[in-house]
């Protein structure tokens, strides 16, 4: 099965962290993507700019209304995701709670719909 | 064997019977409705053509013959081929085989339903409609919630199962002991639910699925812990309140009346657990359950019970039950001084009624008055606002 593993922290403690700690976590971030190409779970994975550069998009009654911000204003953002092959939702998880943001956010863990040819 | 071989047999034989079936058809709902197609089929022939020798052989292929047939019938045929071979292997046309030789997945079942990606609330219902058998109506009687929600809950934690990939199989050996944990926690949960009503089925099943437990896992001594701490708790249910429905507490219960069997049992049990020296919060609470049981409570060994469960698991709750004992054994002043180093259980209304009984007891009634009263606006039941409106009226006026 496929899951997307979508990463929530908050930005700011991002923004406000000193710069050694944060080099050390994007090193992380790099040594779990490998782990994870290494291992076959990976099909794909990006990390986001901050939600101060998000901008939303609705049609409503044909008309296009586009607005300054995220979907929704949360004390966690969006920062990211992985898309994981795994077997079952356990494999999943075991995936998910290394993501290194699984420390000071949340992983919500999500399967993906695979459609039927 | 009761008056009735068909009840007899779902209670024994429907959680094996259905957790069979899953592990063939990788199906929850076909398999449920399966199992449940072959007891109406039994609950007709069983009194007309006798028992069968084995009811759950008997169960198992009627029910598989079903799910055969329902398959066939279903256009998908070519996507259901898998299905139908495995069911095909899965009993001996024989219908009086025994069940014994197909293994045996309930253990499977009790971790899927009791999967932590589960809400809580879906895995106890899970629990008792797939393992137990109970009805959903009944289910929902039992927690006092419409059948509508309670068949909704149970439609959506099946869908999850399915949609999110949860595993049926019981977890790897380094997931085991924290996924047990969380299967013991719903059975004594279910427990509890039907404990404070007496003609609640509740207790029984979680006793019976207990028992299901240590069958399947003899040597875990926190399953064997709960079935004694369930039993020793239920062999006291007939005293725990008086006929108007008031509250008795534990030292004036008519220890005549508790239920010897169950005692036996649990005591037992817990001697057999607490063997494998493997102590846990299940074991250490039977223990101290099975030290209620003697001629008169034994106190100093509750107390060193209750300092074991503290280091094991450290909580405020439990800190409050060793002050209590701590005041059965020496004295309500030491009681007190105990209790009042607890923190956090400000809004516990257990808290300010033990603490306001040991006042009471040192004749401190001003300040047991105010504790009671604390206590009555912290939401009491119907029977605590009853006793706790006794012990004030107890009191010198103030």
């Amino acid at each position: 099965m496929q899951y997307l593993c979508l990463i929530y922290d908050d930005e700011s403690l991002w923004a406000n962290m000193p710069e050694g700690e944060r080099n050390a976590v994007y090193n992380e971030y790099i040594g779990f993507t490998q782990s994870i190409k290494d291992s076959g779970h990976h099909l794909g994975g990006d990390a986001l700019q901050p939600t101060s550069t998000a901008t939303s998009v609705r049609v409503r009654n044909g008309e296009t209304l586009v607005t300054d911000g995220p979907f929704a204003e949360t004390k966690e953002q969006l920062g990211g995701y992985y898309l994981v092959e795994a077997k079952d939702v356990d494999e999943a998880l075991k995936i998910a709670e290394r993501i290194p943001s699984a420390r000071y956010g949340t992983i919500e863990v999500r399967p993906v719909v695979v459609w039927e040819e | 064997m009761s008056r009735d071989p068909v009840a007899d047999a779902f209670r024994e034989e429907f959680g094996r019977a259905v957790s069979i079936l899953i592990r063939a058809l990788g199906d929850f709902d076909l398999a449920q409705d399966a199992v449940q197609e072959a007891f109406a089929v039994a609950a007709e022939r069983w009194p007309l053509d006798g028992v069968p020798t084995s009811p759950g052989a008997w169960i198992v292929t009627t029910a598989r013959n079903r799910a055969i047939d329902r398959l066939r019938r279903e256009r998908t045929l070519e996507t259901r081929r898998a299905e139908l071979a495995r069911l095909a292997e899965l009993a001996p046309d024989e219908e009086d085989d025994d069940v014994s030789t197909i293994p045996d997945e309930r253990l499977a079942l009790i971790f899927t339903c009791c999967h932590p990606a589960l809400s809580v609330d879906a895995q106890v219902a899970l629990t008792l409609r797939l393992l137990g058998g109970l009805t959903t109506p009944q289910i929902a009687r039992a927690f006092l919630t419409g059948e509508a929600t309670m068949a909704q809950r149970l439609v959506r934690a099946k869908h999850k199962i399915r949609a999110a990939g949860i595993p049926f199989r019981v977890p790897p050996d380094d997931a085991l002991p924290e996924r047990l944990e969380a299967v013991l926690a719903i059975v004594y949960l279910i427990f509890n639910a039907g404990y404070s009503d007496v003609r609640n089925e509740l207790s029984a099943e979680a006793i019976r699925l207990g028992r299901t437990l240590t069958s399947l896992m003899p040597d875990e001594p926190e399953a064997l812990g709960l079935v004694a701490l369930m039993l020793l708790h239920d062999s006291r249910r007939g005293t725990r309140l008086d006929d108007e429905g008031g509250i008795v507490l534990l030292e004036d219960q008519d220890r005549s009346r508790w239920n010897g069997v169950e005692i036996e049992e649990g005591r037992a049990l817990v001697e057999a657990a607490l063997r494998r020296r493997r102590p846990g919060r299940y074991q250490l609470q039977a223990a101290i359950a099975a030290c209620h049981t003697g001629e008169a409570s034994d106190w100093p060994q509750i107390v060193l019970l209750y300092d074991g469960l503290l280091r094991l698991q450290p909580s405020p709750v439990v800190e409050l039950n060793r002050a209590v004992a701590v005041a059965m054994h020496r004295g309500p002043e030491a009681g007190l001084a105990e209790i009042d180093l607890i923190e956090g259980l400000d809004g516990y209304l257990y808290f300010h009624a033990a603490r306001a009984d040991l006042l009471r007891r040192l004749g401190r009634d001003g300040e047991a008055r105010g504790a009671y009263e604390r206590a009555l606006g912290l939401q009491p039941s119907d029977a605590e606002r009853r006793f706790i409106e006794s012990r004030l009226s107890l009191l010198s006026p103030g």
